[in-house]
C-alpha cells in the first residue's frame, strides 16, 4: 500500500469523566483504521460507615 | 471501620455469613476480566454479573468476555481510604468493533457466578482494524480506580 495515499485524522475530547484521543486513517474516502485511547478519570468509590453504640 | 478491614475487603479475607460465599480455599488471586458493551446496554450499580448479553460488543479480534485485567499491585490504604488499580492498561488489540460501545464491565472471571465488580462508562467509540485502550489513573487514594473510603 502506498502510505502517501492515506489521510490521517486525529481527535480528542476531555471532560470530567475521561480524556480520550483517537486516530483514523482514510483511504480514498473509506475508513481503514481507527484506534481510540481512553484515560478514565472517574473512579468507583464506596463509603463504609460504622454506627455508634 | 479500620483501614485494614477495607484492604481485607479487596482480598476477600472475611466471611460474615455462609450465604453466597464462594469457595475461596486457594491462596491465589482471582482472575478479573473487562468486557465491553454497546451503547444499548443498561449496565449500572444493579448489575450483578457478567453475562454474554446481546449488548456485549462483537467483532473481529474480540472474544466474548473481554480481556484479562492485571492486578499486579496489592491493595493499599491511607488513613481514610483503601484503593486498588489495575497495574496495566486494558487493551483490546487489533479489533474491529463497528457498533459503538460506551461501557466496560469489570468482573470476577474465576468466580462461577462471574460476579460484577464495577461498571465504567465513556464517550461512545468504535474501532476499525485498530486498538482500544483504557488507561488507568494513578493508583492512590485520590484517583485509584477502586476505592473504599
Amino acid at each position: 500500500m502506498d502510505e502517501s495515499l492515506l489521510e490521517k485524522r486525529e481527535g480528542s475530547l476531555d471532560n470530567d469523566n475521561e480524556t480520550t484521543t483517537w486516530v483514523e486513517y482514510w483511504l480514498e474516502g473509506e475508513l481503514v483504521h481507527r484506534s481510540a485511547h481512553v484515560q478514565l478519570k472517574r473512579a468507583v468509590v464506596s463509603f463504609g460507615e460504622t454506627a455508634e453504640f | 471501620m479500620t483501614n485494614s478491614f477495607k484492604v481485607d475487603l479487596f482480598n476477600a479475607v472475611h466471611a460474615f455469613n455462609a450465604t453466597g460465599i464462594p469457595a475461596h480455599t486457594l491462596a491465589t488471586a482471582d482472575v478479573f476480566k473487562a468486557a465491553l458493551y454497546t451503547a444499548a446496554s443498561s449496565l449500572g450499580t444493579t448489575t450483578t454479573s457478567y453475562t454474554s448479553a446481546t449488548t456485549e460488543v462483537s467483532g473481529t479480534g474480540y472474544s466474548a468476555g473481554g480481556v484479562v485485567v492485571t492486578f499486579g499491585t496489592a491493595p493499599a490504604n491511607t488513613t481514610t481510604t483503601s484503593y486498588l488499580t489495575p497495574s496495566a492498561s486494558i487493551t483490546y488489540t487489533t479489533v474491529t468493533l463497528s457498533t459503538s460501545f460506551d461501557a466496560m464491565l469489570l468482573y470476577n472471571n474465576t468466580n462461577s457466578g462471574k460476579n460484577a465488580v464495577a461498571v465504567f462508562t465513556f464517550t461512545a467509540q468504535a474501532v476499525t482494524a485498530g486498538t482500544f485502550t483504557l488507561t488507568m489513573p494513578t493508583n492512590d487514594a485520590t484517583t485509584g480506580l477502586l476505592r473504599l473510603a
